[in-house]
């Protein structure tokens, strides 16, 4: 099942009652909504209380902006402006918290593989310790007020990272996704918002958060999920029967294991070959771990963050080539 | 990838936004975005996507009801109805209950539902919306008005006082 769920998300919108919402709110403002926020959690009985990172937006360079996005701890929308803005995160990086975002609050939870129990039951824990210190603006009748009405209610966004490497190829995806917004999930493109997203990695998430409780939401996600992961793991097995797709994985892996430029876009294809080949037995001696960590390691923001220096594209290209070469060249191998 | 609608050009505008909770998302070119009347949203000074967007999802906020005219402002931030729908954005909690009438088929139309199940913040027990806070206010039933004035007696040993309360409630519960 985590050989296709690769990551599972849950996100929480909150505002403060006191303070109008980011959009109505100058930055002086802002700054007291992060403040009072923070403050919260240091006071709080949280596992965040006493071990967290605070990261200014304005305070960060163009490269760590980015790479906030790359690695899924932050939107976008977040980095996009930086006045005001101001996010929490937990030393090992499962738990990140936007400030001033379209929402005061946007509380995150990531988890690795298929968890969306385990991945709500703590944005809901740290929800109810942040409660106790903060006064969300809520309704009984339209729950949590959010600046976009189409967070409304719940507040919550759940969602999952799919690799859907073989019913992308099928052209399946797009089919699936019109019936997909009748149950009120959608599903787009993780990397890039094309029809046939880069790494045939794709998100589904809930649409709906009025009307419908937390518990059922991740049940419908949950349920649809496992669907999905069968129609995939099915399709992979007629697949993989093919010399065509063999051969294509095998040689995927070669240009990997040779190439001295790569850059970002056919890294992620080849990658995601090989990804492929890992989780049907095809390749063996390489751990699907391996793979998604190298999907993760050479986005081009997270790659300047880590060498900690700026780089051109062409030395980006050539620093990615090598990194990849080296790990995969490390790997065990086995019959 | 080539417009949907002219075939001819290369997509460079994506357009994606949820009517009636159809889901609907178009790879268009300029021009035929034009055409389609997003031009005001290509143009002027709009400088993310974020900012494009929210003048579609407006858009679709406006054809919730015919137009009107009122003017009313929410004081607490100083939106308009227009400034709502314009950004796509409400501007404070209290947005909600000042044009609660015009934008609740809205959020019928977004999510299929008015009404919120789920988890109710721990810390707000009381409904932010006018109606509720009414009911609190309800006159209180004489009967009501005399038990609460024996607990004070009792509370401050008048309890001559509170003997007759008690016979006076015993008189009216039992008619």
């Amino acid at each position: 099942m985590s050989d296709v769920v690769m990551l599972t998300r849950i996100r929480l919108a909150r505002n403060l009652k006191k303070y109008p919402f980011p959009c109505k709110l100058n930055t002086a403002g802002k700054n007291e909504v992060v403040k009072t926020v923070i403050d919260a959690i240091k006071n709080s009985n949280s596992p965040l209380a006493n071990d967290f990172d605070v990261l200014y937006v304005k305070d960060l360079t163009e490269a760590q902006r980015i790479s906030l996005v790359e690695t899924h701890l932050a939107s976008p929308e977040f980095i996009s402006d930086s006045a005001g803005r101001a996010i929490v995160l937990s030393k090992d990086r499962e738990i990140s918290i936007m400030l001033n975002e379209e929402d005061h609050i946007r509380l995150q939870v990531l988890k690795k593989g298929f968890e969306l129990e385990k991945a709500f039951e703590l944005a809901d824990r740290l929800d109810t310790l942040l409660d106790e210190n903060l006064d969300f603006a809520f309704d009984s009748k339209l729950g949590y007020l959010t600046q976009c009405p189409t967070n409304l209610g719940t507040g919550m966004r759940a969602s999952v990272m799919l690799h859907l490497p073989a019913l992308q190829s099928g052209k399946a995806v797009s089919r699936i996704a019109g019936n997909l917004q009748k149950l009120g999930l959608t599903i787009r493109g993780t990397y890039g918002e094309g029809t046939e997203p880069e790494g045939a990695m794709y998100q589904l998430s809930n649409q709906v958060t009025l009307g419908i409780s937390e518990k059922s939401a991740i049940e419908n996600l949950r349920n649809i999920t496992t669907q999905l992961v069968n129609q995939e793991q099915n399709a992979q097995k007629r697949m993989i029967e093919s010399i065509e797709t063999q051969d294509k994985i095998s040689r995927s892996l070669g240009i990997l294991k040779s190439a001295k430029l790569i850059s970002r876009d056919e890294a992620m294809s080849l990658l995601s070959n090989v990804r492929f080949g890992v989780i049907t037995g095809e390749l063996g001696g390489i751990y699907v771990n391996t793979i998604d960590r190298l999907i993760s390691d050479i986005q081009p923001a997270t790659m300047i963050v880590n060498k900690q220096e700026n780089l051109t594209p062409q030395q980006r290209d050539i620093i990615r080539a090598e990194h990849i070469r080296t790990v995969l060249g490390r790997e065990p191998r086995q019959p | 990838m080539k417009c949907q609608k002219c075939q001819k050009n290369n997509a460079d505008t994506h357009i994606k936004r949820v009517i009636n909770g159809q889901f609907e998302e178009y790879h268009l070119c300029s021009e035929c975005a034009k055409e389609m009347g997003y031009s005001n949203v290509f143009e002027g000074f709009s400088n993310s996507f974020a900012d494009d967007f929210n003048s579609l999802f407006g858009s679709f906020f406006e054809n919730a009801l015919p137009a009107r005219t009122q003017a009313t402002r929410c004081e607490t931030c100083g939106s308009t109805y227009n400034d709502i729908t314009r950004t796509g954005m409400m501007g404070c909690a209290d947005c909600y209950k000042v044009f609660e009438d015009r934008i609740m088929p809205t959020i019928r139309r977004i999510h299929g539902n008015t009404t919120h199940c789920g988890k109710n913040s721990p810390s707000s027990k009381a409904r932010v919306f006018e109606k509720e806070e009414k009911k609190e206010e309800k006159p209180k039933s004489e009967l009501e008005v005399l038990k609460d004035k024996l607990a004070e007696a009792i509370e401050n040993q008048e309890f001559e006082q509170a003997a007759e309360l008690r016979d006076k409630i015993k008189e009216m519960e039992g008619e």
